[in-house]
C-alpha cells in the first residue's frame, strides 16, 4: 500500500490535468490545482533558508575549510531576516511595506545586493577571457568552425564590426559581420535550438508518461520492503 | 594558503576599497567630468593597448607565454578605460530590435503594457538599460506600464529604472502619476503558473500592489481582468521563469502579444521564438539596449556601456589570437 497509493495519486492527478487542457469544461480544475504549487512554494522557502543555516552552522562548529565565510552568510542572512521581518528602519511602521522608500530592508537591497550583484557578475568578462585565451583552441575541424563563428558572433555584436567591414559594397553586403553574425543566429543557431528543444519536448512528454502510468518509479524512493 | 599570500589578498582588497572610495568622492564632487580623456588621447589609450597586444604576440612567437594575470590586466583595463573616452561608435539596429520598436510604435496612446521584471542584480549590468530604455518609452508615448516580477528582486529592479525613467525631461513633462499611469504589483511565487492564472484573473495573483494598495483601488488595473486587456507585454529575462515560459504559456495558450528583452547568454536560444513569430521582438543583452536607446533617439547606459564592453569583446578575440598562436608554435602541445 505504501507504494500503491502515492502511484494511484500520481495517475489520478497526472490524467485530470491532461484532461483539464484538452477538455473546457475541465479547464478551471487545472487552474485550481495550481494553487498547490504556491502551498509547496511557500515550504520550500522555509526548507531553503533551513537548510542554509544547518549548512553553514555545522560548517561553523566543525571549523572546517573557509568557516569564516559561514559567519558572513549568517550574519547576512539573520540581519536581512530580521530587518525584512520585523521592519526595522521603515518609515512607515509595521503596517508598511518592507520594501518602502527609505526603509533598511530597501537600503540593504539598493548598497549591499546590487552591487554585490554586479560585482559577481563583471568577473565573468575576466574569467570567460582568461578561459577564452587557454581553452578556446582550432585543435580540429569543429573546434575551428566553433572558433569562426565565435569571431564573428563576438566582433558582430560590437560596433566594432561595422567599422572592420563597413567598406564592403552593398551588393555583397551579407559579407559584412554584423549581417553574418545575424545569419548565424538565424540559421544555424536556429536549425540546433530547435533540434535541441524538440528532443527536450518529446523526452519530457515521455517521461511524465512513464510517471503518470507508474513505470518510472525513483521518485517514490527505495522500496525497502 | 602562505601568509605572503594572505597578506597580498589583503593588500589588494584595501586597495580596491581606497580605489572605490576615491571614484566614489569624485562621483559626488563631479571629479570624473574633468576626468574625461579627449578623442585624441582617447585614441592614444587605444593605439598604445594595441601595441601591448602586438607586443604580447610578437613574445608569444618567440616562444614567452602570458599568464592569466597579464589576461586579467588588459580585460580590466579594456572595461575601465572607456569610461573616461569621449570615443562614439556607429551602431547598426539589428532586425530584431527594429521588429520590436515596430510593434511598440503601433500602439496608440492609453494602451496598457505589461512589463515582467524576471531578474535579479547580478543581470541587471545587461537588463537594466534595457529596462530604463522601455520604461522611458512608454512613459513618454502614454502608454499605461503595469509591472510585475516572477523573480522577488525583479519588482526592485522595476522600482530602480522607473526612478530613472522618471528623471528624464519628456517623461517628467508628461507627470505620469503612479495607480494612473504606471503601476507595479510586485512579486508573485509560482513561476509559470503564474502566468496562466493571470490568463484568467490578475487579482488572483495579486491582490495588492507593490505597496500594498488594493488592486480595485488602482485605476490603472481596476478593469484590467486578464491578458486580453493588455495591449503588449515586453519581458526582461535572465533565467528560469522567463521568456521562455511567459511564450509557453501567455503567448501560445493566450495569444499576447510579446517582446522580450533577454541577456546574451539567453537570446540565442530565443530566436526559435522569434522566427516562428511567437515573439515580436527581442533585444540581447548590452547590445539589443544600445540598440534600443538608439532607435527611441534616447542614450542612456546602453549605449555608453557599450564602448567597454566593446574594447573587452576586442580583446578576447585578440587573446584567443595569441592562444592560438602559441598552441601552434608550441607543434599543438603547450598548455597554457
Amino acid at each position: 500500500m505504501r507504494r500503491e497509493v502515492p502511484l494511484f495519486i500520481t495517475f489520478f492527478i497526472g490524467m485530470l490535468l491532461i484532461f483539464s487542457v484538452f477538455i473546457p469544461p475541465m479547464e478551471s480544475l487545472g487552474e485550481d490545482f495550481t494553487v498547490f504549487f504556491d502551498i509547496i512554494a511557500v515550504f520550500a522557502f522555509f526548507l531553503g533558508g533551513g537548510n542554509l543555516l544547518r549548512v553553514h552552522v555545522s560548517k561553523l562548529t566543525r571549523q572546517k575549510r573557509d568557516w569564516q565565510y559561514s559567519i558572513v552568510t549568517l550574519l547576512g542572512f539573520a540581519v536581512t531576516l530580521v530587518i525584512g521581518l520585523f521592519k526595522i528602519g521603515n518609515p512607515g511602521g509595521i503596517a508598511a511595506a518592507p520594501t518602502a522608500a527609505g526603509s533598511l530592508f530597501q537600503e540593504i537591497f539598493d548598497y549591499c545586493l546590487v552591487p554585490l550583484g554586479a560585482t559577481m557578475y563583471s568577473l565573468l568578462a575576466f574569467f570567460v577571457a582568461s578561459a577564452s585565451y587557454r581553452a578556446f583552441r582550432a585543435k580540429n575541424r569543429e573546434a575551428t568552425i566553433l572558433l569562426i563563428a565565435a569571431f564573428i558572433i563576438l566582433l558582430g555584436r560590437t560596433p566594432f564590426g561595422t567599422v572592420v567591414t563597413g567598406w564592403i559594397p552593398e551588393s555583397f553586403d551579407v559579407l559584412q559581420v554584423p549581417n553574418l553574425a545575424v545569419w548565424i543566429m538565424n540559421a544555424p543557431n536556429l536549425a540546433g535550438q530547435r533540434a535541441i528543444m524538440i528532443g527536450i519536448g518529446l523526452g519530457v512528454v515521455s517521461m511524465s508518461l512513464r510517471v503518470i502510468l507508474g513505470i518510472e518509479r525513483t521518485y517514490l524512493g527505495e522500496d525497502k520492503s | 594558503m602562505s601568509s605572503t599570500t594572505r597578506i597580498r589578498e589583503l593588500a589588494v582588497v584595501i586597495l580596491i576599497l581606497v580605489i572605490s572610495v576615491i571614484v566614489y568622492i569624485g562621483k559626488i564632487q563631479g571629479w570624473n567630468n574633468g576626468l574625461m580623456f579627449s578623442p585624441a588621447v582617447s585614441l592614444t589609450v587605444v593605439i598604445v593597448i594595441f601595441l601591448l597586444l602586438l607586443y604580447i604576440l610578437l613574445r608569444t612567437l618567440q616562444g614567452h607565454l602570458i599568464g592569466r594575470r597579464t589576461v586579467f590586466l588588459f580585460v580590466g583595463l579594456a572595461v575601465v578605460l572607456p569610461f573616461f573616452m569621449t570615443l562614439t561608435l556607429k551602431f547598426r539596429v539589428s532586425p530584431e530590435v527594429q521588429q520590436l520598436y515596430d510593434a511598440l510604435s503601433e500602439l496608440q496612446p492609453g494602451s496598457k503594457v505589461l512589463v515582467s521584471f524576471d531578474y535579479d542584480p547580478p543581470s541587471a549590468p545587461e537588463l537594466q538599460p534595457m529596462a530604463v530604455a522601455f520604461l522611458r518609452y512608454c512613459l513618454s508615448h502614454d502608454l499605461k506600464v503595469i509591472i510585475i516580477g516572477l523573480w522577488p528582486q525583479g519588482p526592485q529592479q522595476a522600482n530602480l529604472a522607473l526612478e530613472d525613467a522618471l528623471k528624464s525631461k519628456e517623461v517628467a513633462a508628461k507627470k505620469p502619476e503612479y495607480g494612473v499611469d504606471y503601476v507595479n504589483l510586485g512579486f508573485q511565487v509560482g513561476n509559470e503558473f503564474v502566468i496562466q492564472r493571470m490568463g484568467t484573473d490578475f487579482k488572483s495573483m495579486f491582490p495588492k500592489d507593490y505597496s500594498g494598495t488594493v488592486y480595485d483601488d488602482l485605476p490603472l488595473v481596476r478593469n484590467v481582468k486578464n491578458f486580453s486587456n493588455i495591449d503588449y507585454s515586453f519581458n526582461l529575462s535572465a533565467g528560469y521563469p522567463g521568456t521562455q515560459e511567459w511564450v509557453q504559456v501567455a503567448v501560445d495558450r493566450y495569444g499576447l502579444k510579446m517582446g522580450a528583452g533577454n541577456t546574451a547568454v539567453q537570446a540565442p536560444m530565443m530566436y526559435t521564438y522569434l522566427n516562428a513569430g511567437q515573439l515580436v521582438g527581442l533585444l540581447g543583452g548590452m547590445n539589443g539596449a544600445a540598440e534600443f536607446e538608439l532607435v527611441t533617439n534616447e542614450i542612456g547606459k546602453g549605449t555608453k556601456f557599450m564602448l567597454s564592453q566593446s574594447f573587452a569583446h576586442m580583446i578576447v578575440i585578440a587573446f584567443i589570437i595569441i592562444g592560438n598562436v602559441a598552441y601552434f608554435k608550441s607543434g599543438r602541445k603547450k598548455k597554457l
